[in-house]
């Protein structure tokens, strides 16, 4: 068909930027939408650095070893074909980043410096300070600006997707989406679409993530018929920052520059930290994992921490916290190499990591379940593709630190010439009224929520579903209390109907597009709760007691939920995990 | 103030709002009961779950931009007690009650706290912020440069378009078009980029005349107020210099 095809990339974090630059380059016409101007998309809060084998250190790192990581840390559950296309194509990654102006940490010499992050025994991390999820962006934001000049791109930012478009064939034609202003519902046509929304944190209430963060385009897809996968693993980062608003990320790069987790080794020790001896600190990471120490991946150090605070009650204070310590550090090599993350903990807690140990506990992080996606980025409704948090395809049962930089980069290099490429080659639609009829269905939605008459309030059924879903869904799982959690949430869903919007202006209403989102995150809070409760063993960030090992007999699968719109709930189909490049071995750090 | 008074566990914030683009603005008055370590962002998103003000009388949810509540993606940007900050770095221990949260006041606003601050990405189209690559594919690895280079370049990058730096500058309005610290910064960033200086003749073109570096007043208070410590006045004369320099170059070879 068009040979400069029309594709609208949803998302401007680093993977829908990804797409964008790409899609250009190739001659094709981009139409950006974006909840929030792309600048300011999620992917500013990653911190600690991104992951490439470049072997600068002598270290005999390669690409292999670091594809073996990911695999490992993931428990192989992830499709080895992508990921170690993924980690052959990581050096050429930074290359690029280096060549688009990212101020990466120079070595003595003036090349690229990297340090250690969790899960390897290499210095594979390339970083920018502590702020390299901004400064990347940043590099391809500033590309896509330059496209946007050149008329290659058009953004439409405070734009909200609301659902594909598709014709009688279940084939994508375009989308609706919501103007958030003016709360216009407009359907625009493309040739093929990229969904690239990030993670889903919102569902669990107080998450790491930020707050456009709801997972509600992947579930909007999910019950259109886009298979959802992997759903139930959901990563817990050992390290964050307990707050009223949110839980902000304090970096595994404060680990990899040497610091140092423990607790008193007495219930209850109200010293001051710094007045504690070393024979009356447990390091207890150090203790369990001599190898890898306080660099354990993420789900290994987040379960250790709620063993040492909910069995042995050595949590600060009797509180759920632990300490991390970088006071041993010189406060030099601290500014230059963690200065951003050091800042935020000075900046709402209000201590100085540099003088006291910082008081930390897991938070809900990152969501490895995403979009089913085949090799190319696709979807299973032809002209959807994905790449990002938002798919499922890197990171298996277990994201490894600072691999999600280049996962999001690299789906976008996939995904955006395999939409051009699927474009080219499509035939048109036969005819153009699926349009104002997913138009109508859209603005009857806001109708009936604006019509609303209940007494239930948005905002705090969200807070219930923020505390149901951490609760029940995300360290320790028992499979009693994710059926009640799904009870609960067929409850909620319920309650939704009943809702009542303080607001129902036609301007700028936060009210009804966050209701919007509420509902979206109900849905696909089935599927994880459900994939939870199927899934009877552990792996990775999936961790039941009562099945507390590894089961590749019966669980070397891939989740895949379906929505079924008669029933009104998840079904779900497995999938067998392509274990082709490595053959799977006990995960033991 | 006694401990035993009410107002110890109450916050008192007080709001201005404005429907929309067009319509007057107007006070309204919110007690939230104190929680410790709460910031602006938590009492706002108290206020959307129970949006009844301080008389009783039940109101909407307030209109407000925010993303990742770290001050690291620029968003939630807006007068507190006067002084343009991010809310979500603002505790609400360390402010003087009752709170007083405004909107930007020389941006469009466009519901309550939200206001329109896309000129800065306009104003950053102009400039050609950005290092002119030949393309995505693999051509090696970038120029080589020394740990002091990347030291300088790396607080300059830090810039999060908050627009702070504008809203506090007495020479940025309608009337002068200027393009303000944070912009005039990036030419600096971009300029001292070995592939980047490229386009610096370009850059500090786009400078020249009305709206452009010279309209800054050196009043500082960009610098005084931006969250990254952004030594915005140092780029401002370092770029001027530079226009300077080209501009009576330019004049020359005429």
């Amino acid at each position: 068909m068009a040979s400069n095809p029309r594709i609208i990339v949803i998302g401007g974090g680093l993977a829908g930027l990804a797409a964008v630059i790409k899609i250009a380059e190739m001659g094709g016409q981009v139409d950006l939408f974006s909840i929030v101007p792309v600048k300011r998309s999620h992917s500013v809060c990653a911190q600690g650095g991104i992951n490439a084998a470049k072997n600068l250190k002598g270290e005999g790192d390669s690409c292999w070893k670091h594809f073996d990581d990911t695999i490992y840390g993931g428990d192989f559950l992830a499709n080895q074909p992508p990921v170690k296309a993924m980690c052959d194509a990581a050096p050429g990654i930074i290359d690029l980043l280096d060549r688009m102006g990212v101020p990466f940490n120079r070595t003595p010499e003036g090349l690229l410096d990297f340090r250690r992050f969790g899960g390897t025994l290499y210095n594979r991390t390339a970083f920018a300070g502590a702020t390299t999820g901004q400064q990347l962006l940043y590099a391809l934001d500033e590309q896509v600006r330059r496209f946007e000049s050149e008329g290659k791109v058009k953004k439409y930012e405070h734009w909200e997707f609301l659902s594909a478009v598709l014709d009688g064939n279940r084939v994508c034609r375009g989308i609706c989406a919501m103007d958030l202003r003016s709360m216009e519902v407009r359907t625009f046509p493309a040739d093929a679409i990229i969904i690239c929304t990030g993670g889903i944190g919102a569902i669990f209430g107080k998450s790491t993530n930020s707050v456009v963060c709801t997972g509600s385009a992947q579930s909007a897809l999910y019950q259109q018929g886009c298979y959802y996968a992997n759903g139930e693993f959901i990563q817990v980062h050992p390290t964050s920052i307990p707050g009223e608003d949110k839980l902000r990320l304090m970096s595994e790069s404060a680990r990899g520059e040497g610091g140092r987790v423990w607790v008193p080794k007495t219930p209850g020790d109200k010293r001051d930290p710094k007045s504690i001896p070393e024979s009356e600190r447990w390091y207890f990471l150090e203790e369990w994992y001599p190898k890898y120490g306080n660099l354990v991946p993420r789900d290994v150090a987040t379960r250790a921490i709620f063993k040492v605070v909910y069995e042995n009650h050595l949590g600060i204070d009797g509180k759920p916290m632990v300490y991390l310590d970088l006071t041993h550090i010189d406060r030099k090599i601290l500014d230059r190499k963690l200065e951003g993350i050091l800042e935020i903990y000075e900046k709402f807690v209000g201590d100085d990591p540099r003088e006291t140990p910082m008081k930390i506990f897991p938070g809900m992080h990152y969501t490895m379940g995403g979009l089913w996606v085949d090799f190319n980025q696709a979807t299973n409704i032809p002209g959807i593709y994905s790449a990002g948090e938002c798919e499922y395809q890197y990171h298996g049962a277990n994201r490894l630190g600072a691999n999600s930089l280049v996962s999001c980069i690299f789906g976008g290099f996939v995904a955006g010439p395999a939409a051009v490429q699927y474009a080219r080659n499509a035939s048109a639609a036969a005819s153009n009224g699926h349009f104002d009829a997913q138009r109508k269905q859209e603005e009857e939605s806001n109708a009936l929520l604006m019509k609303s008459e209940g007494k239930e309030n948005p905002f705090k059924l969200w807070r219930e579903l923020g505390e149901l879903m951490t609760k029940d869904c995300t360290v320790i799982r028992y499979n009693k209390n994710l059926q009640k959690t799904d009870a609960r949430l067929c409850e909620m869903l319920e309650r939704f109907w009943r809702i009542n919007l303080s607001d129902r202006s036609l301007w700028a209403n936060t009210s009804v597009v966050f209701a919007r989102q509420l509902y979206n995150m109900l849905q696909l809070s089935r599927v994880i709760a459900q994939g939870a409760a199927m899934r009877d063993e552990s792996r990775g960030a999936h961790y039941k007691p009562d099945f507390p090992e590894r089961d590749d007999k019966n669980w070397l699968k891939t989740t895949k939920a379906y929505f079924a719109p008669d029933a009104d709930e998840p079904r779900f189909e497995f999938e067998p995990v392509d274990i082709s490049l490595i053959p799977p071995r006990a995960r033991k750090y | 103030m006694t401990s035993w008074n009410m107002a110890d566990k109450n916050i008192i914030i007080k709001i201005k709002r404005q429907a929309n683009p067009g319509s007057e603005p107007h006070w309204e008055e919110f007690v939230l009961p104190h929680r410790p370590n709460m910031n602006v962002i938590s009492a706002l998103m108290d206020i959307a779950a129970d949006p009844i003000t301080r008389d009783g009388k039940p109101t909407t949810p307030i209109t407000y931009d925010s993303n990742c509540l770290e001050e690291v993606c620029g968003s939630c940007a807006m007068l507190i007690n006067g002084r343009a900050r991010m809310a979500c770095s603002a505790l609400i221990d360390n402010l003087e009650q009752p709170i007083r949260l405004e909107p930007f006041s020389k941006f469009p606003v466009v519901r309550d706290l939200a206001v329109d601050r896309q000129v800065l990405f306009e104003n950053l189209k102009a400039v050609k912020a950005w290092v002119p690559i030949d393309g995505t594919y693999d051509l090696g690895s970038g120029p080589r440069m020394t740990a002091e280079e990347q030291e300088a370049a790396y607080p300059l990058s830090r810039c999060i378009s908050c627009c702070c730096c504008m809203e506090v500058c007495p020479q940025f309005s309608e009337d002068t078009g200027f393009v303000g610290a944070a912009t005039i910064s990036q030419v600096r960033l971009f300029n001292t980029h070995p592939t980047g200086a490229a386009l610096k003749r370009e850059r500090l073109a786009a400078l020249m005349g009305d709206g452009g570096i010279q309209e800054c007043g050196y009043a500082q208070n960009c610098v005084e107020v931006c969250p990254k410590d952004i030594p915005l006045t140092h780029s401002i004369s370092e770029v001027g210099g530079a226009v300077m320099t080209q501009a009576s170059g330019d004049l020359f070879r005429k």
